[in-house]
């Protein structure tokens, strides 16, 4: 099933910044948002994952499918690693947590508590989140930030594995992963004519 | 859901937070009293319900804004919103993780303080009673309070601002039916009235708290 | 014509502009007319002599204070089905207001109390739960002024409204039944409305005509002035746009 979006807009505090976007992600492949700071990237990635309503437009395919990963990892601090993975690893339904283990190097910490983690350890740990939940859509905000290159090249595998296996993935990232299946896709474009909120256009 | 709960729980214990510190602080509460209102034995048992119940109230409202906070602050409030749980199932996990960790502990230490108190001895199951039905309801309320108030900065005293008012009805009528019983009176109509209220928030509140979670996490 | 269309702020201040300077003259004449009236042109109880005539504040505003609420909360379920910004900003607006109605209610209660009941202050039914009327006031404008984003603060402190009436209604039964219970049979009692004479009567309607007005006079200018700082808002949001 694709993940389609179509004639979206989406707005931060209020005020679109995104107008007009237009894209299909299908099983295997992979979308790569681009654009500069404040772009809207997360925004969109946002709303794709249903955590805020569209402003305008609809997104089809993303219903209990998306797996979704931003800045903050959700990663609790007084509980070890695999405590923090099987926690994910049951809300979503799915047992297996000992492949995300093995994927992203996580095994010869897998008792230590995460607050003693790294911060590129954290990323990998939320990184490995991703695996065991289950959905077959990716929904990714910057992942590769505190990553060092060998932990990048973890993710790329990572990702492509589960391109193989049919999902897909959206994300934004300014790092080249090296994957063949993915497209960039740039966001500036679409920036939003500038324009005020329905609510306060009814005040003037 | 299961999965929440033990994770909660798990964090509530290991943090040390919500667990020793909201007894800890019933037990100050109550031993402050006397200090307050002297030691004279007689005064002392006749106060001690209402005493016990507002130190009980107090020692729960001080945990409700670890209950969405933490979860806030590290994302993993978003990350459960696109999880497959409803967010009214969120809520309901959250307020029984609460009531586990904070408000359990604080029926089960009454009686000790009531010890302190001079409670009659007819008041102590009347006591644990009265708190075992109306702390749910405690938990469940704050639980809305804590909603409302995530997103804040310094949502804490704004909190128990808009969750003490709130909290009057489950006060009057649990006091009530620990001191009928205490005095050896007829206690089924508040403690029926106690019920209702419990049942009635339990039932309807998560709804209000999981509205009020998805306008703030937008 | 619609009812709907004064949900338009553009609309609504244009119609209220022009129905201020009445409604505002009328509630002035009508707080003068009945309280003069009430004051000095009525004889004193033979029980409770002169002060009783502290009825013509305490009454309507403790009328108020609770029709605020009410009103509140109407606003607040406009606001959740329909979406209309002016309902929720006039919600906003109603609550000080409201809150002020509650402390002049117990004020007045207070200083009748005195000379009748020898104390200032009994936990009596009515007065604790305009007491705890009064803290569900101070929890709805605390909410509102904590949140910055302006429809987030409506939509939430309009379920606060919808919560808290219902538990306000709960605190008046649990108020009247554990008042029951400290002291059965007590023999004060506010019920004053049933013995009420006719030269009292008609003046003390006249007062509450006039806190009717005066409390929909400063709501329209509290919501006329909330409408003008989200227009303000919007204009300099407008400005940074362009």
């Amino acid at each position: 099933m694709d993940l389609t979006v179509r004639n979206l807009a989406v707005a931060r505090g209020g005020i679109p910044v995104l107008a007009g976007v237009q894209f299909t992600v299908s099983p295997g492949r992979a979308l790569v948002l681009r654009g500069p700071n404040g772009s809207g990237k997360t925004t969109l990635l946002r709303t794709v994952a249903g955590l805020q309503p569209p402003f305008e437009g609809s997104v089809t395919g993303a219903e209990d499918r998306i797996a979704y990963a931003a800045h903050a990892d959700g990663i609790k601090s007084m509980l070890s690693v695999t405590e923090n993975l099987s926690f994910w690893a049951r809300v979503f339904g799915t047992g297996e947590i000992a492949p995300a283990l093995a994927a992203f190097d996580l095994d010869a910490l897998r008792d230590r508590l995460a607050g003693n983690l790294s911060a590129g350890q954290k990323r990998r740990l939320g990184l490995a989140r991703l695996m065991v939940t289950g959905r077959p859509v990716w929904v990714l905000d910057e992942p590769t930030v505190s990553l060092d290159a060998a932990s990048v090249a973890l993710f790329a595998e990572a990702v492509r594995a589960h391109l193989a296996q049919g999902g897909s993935a959206l994300m934004a990232t300014h790092i080249d992963l090296g994957l063949t299946e993915a497209e960039p896709f740039d966001v500036t474009p679409f920036r939003a004519r500038p324009q005020l909120s329905h609510a306060d256009e009814a005040f003037l | 859901m299961i999965a929440l709960l033990t994770r909660d729980m798990r964090l509530a214990v290991r943090a040390g937070g919500g667990f020793g510190l909201g007894l800890a602080f019933f037990l100050i509460v109550v031993v402050m009293v006397p200090f307050g209102v002297g030691p004279e034995t007689a005064l002392l048992s006749r106060i001690a319900p209402g005493v016990l119940w507002i130190g009980a109230l107090l020692a729960c409202l001080l945990s409700l804004d670890r209950i969405f906070a933490l979860d806030w602050e590290d994302g993993s409030l978003d990350l459960l919103a696109t999880a497959p749980l409803p967010m009214e199932a969120i809520a309901v996990v959250k307020a029984l993780a609460h009531w586990l960790t904070s408000a359990l502990p604080l029926v089960l230490a009454a009686p000790a303080l009531g010890v302190l108190l001079n409670l009659p001895p007819a008041g102590y199951l009347w006591l644990i009673l009265s708190l075992a039905v109306g702390t749910p309801a405690l938990s469940v309320i704050g639980t809305f309070g804590a909603a409302l108030t995530v997103g804040l900065k310094r949502g804490g005293l704004l909190l128990s601002l808009l969750v003490l008012p709130l909290y009057v009805p489950t006060l009057i009528f649990g006091a009530e039916v620990a001191r009928r019983g205490a005095e050896g009176l007829a206690v089924a109509t508040p403690l029926a009235m106690l019920a209702g209220i419990s049942a009635g928030a339990v039932a309807l509140l998560p709804f209000a708290s999981a509205a009020v979670l998805r306008i703030n996490l937008r | 014509m619609s009812f709907w269309e004064y949900a338009n702020p553009v609309k609504f201040i244009r119609t209220t502009d022009r129905l201020l300077p009445w409604l505002s003259v009328t509630a002035v004449l009508c707080l003068a007319v009945g309280l003069i009236w009430g004051f000095f042109f009525t004889p004193d109880d033979f029980r409770q002599g002169s002060t009783v005539k502290i009825i013509y504040l305490h009454v309507p505003s403790a009328l108020m204070a609770i029709n605020a609420w009410l009103m509140m909360l109407v606003a607040s379920i406009i606001w959740i089905v329909r979406r209309h910004h002016v309902s929720a900003l006039a919600a906003r607006a109603a609550a000080p207001v409201g809150a002020m109605m509650t402390v002049i209610a117990l004020a007045t209660g207070a200083i009748w109390g005195q000379p009748m009941w020898g104390t200032w202050w009994v936990w009596d039914p009515r007065l604790t739960s305009f007491l705890i009327l009064f803290l569900f006031y101070l929890g709805y404008i605390a909410l509102w002024s904590a949140i910055e984003d302006d429809d987030t603060a409506a939509d939430l402190t309009s379920i606060l409204c919808l919560v808290g009436s219902v538990f306000a209604l709960l605190s008046r039964y649990a108020v009247l039944f554990w008042n029951q219970g400290l002291h059965q049979g007590a023999s004060l009692s506010l019920d004053k409305e049933e013995n009420v004479h006719d030269v009292f009567y008609f003046p003390l309607l006249v007062s509450i005509a006039g806190f009717v007005l005066l409390f929909i006079a400063l709501v329209f200018l509290r919501t006329q002035t909330e409408i003008r700082a989200r227009r303000a808002r919007a204009l300099q949001a407008r400005e940074r746009l362009a």
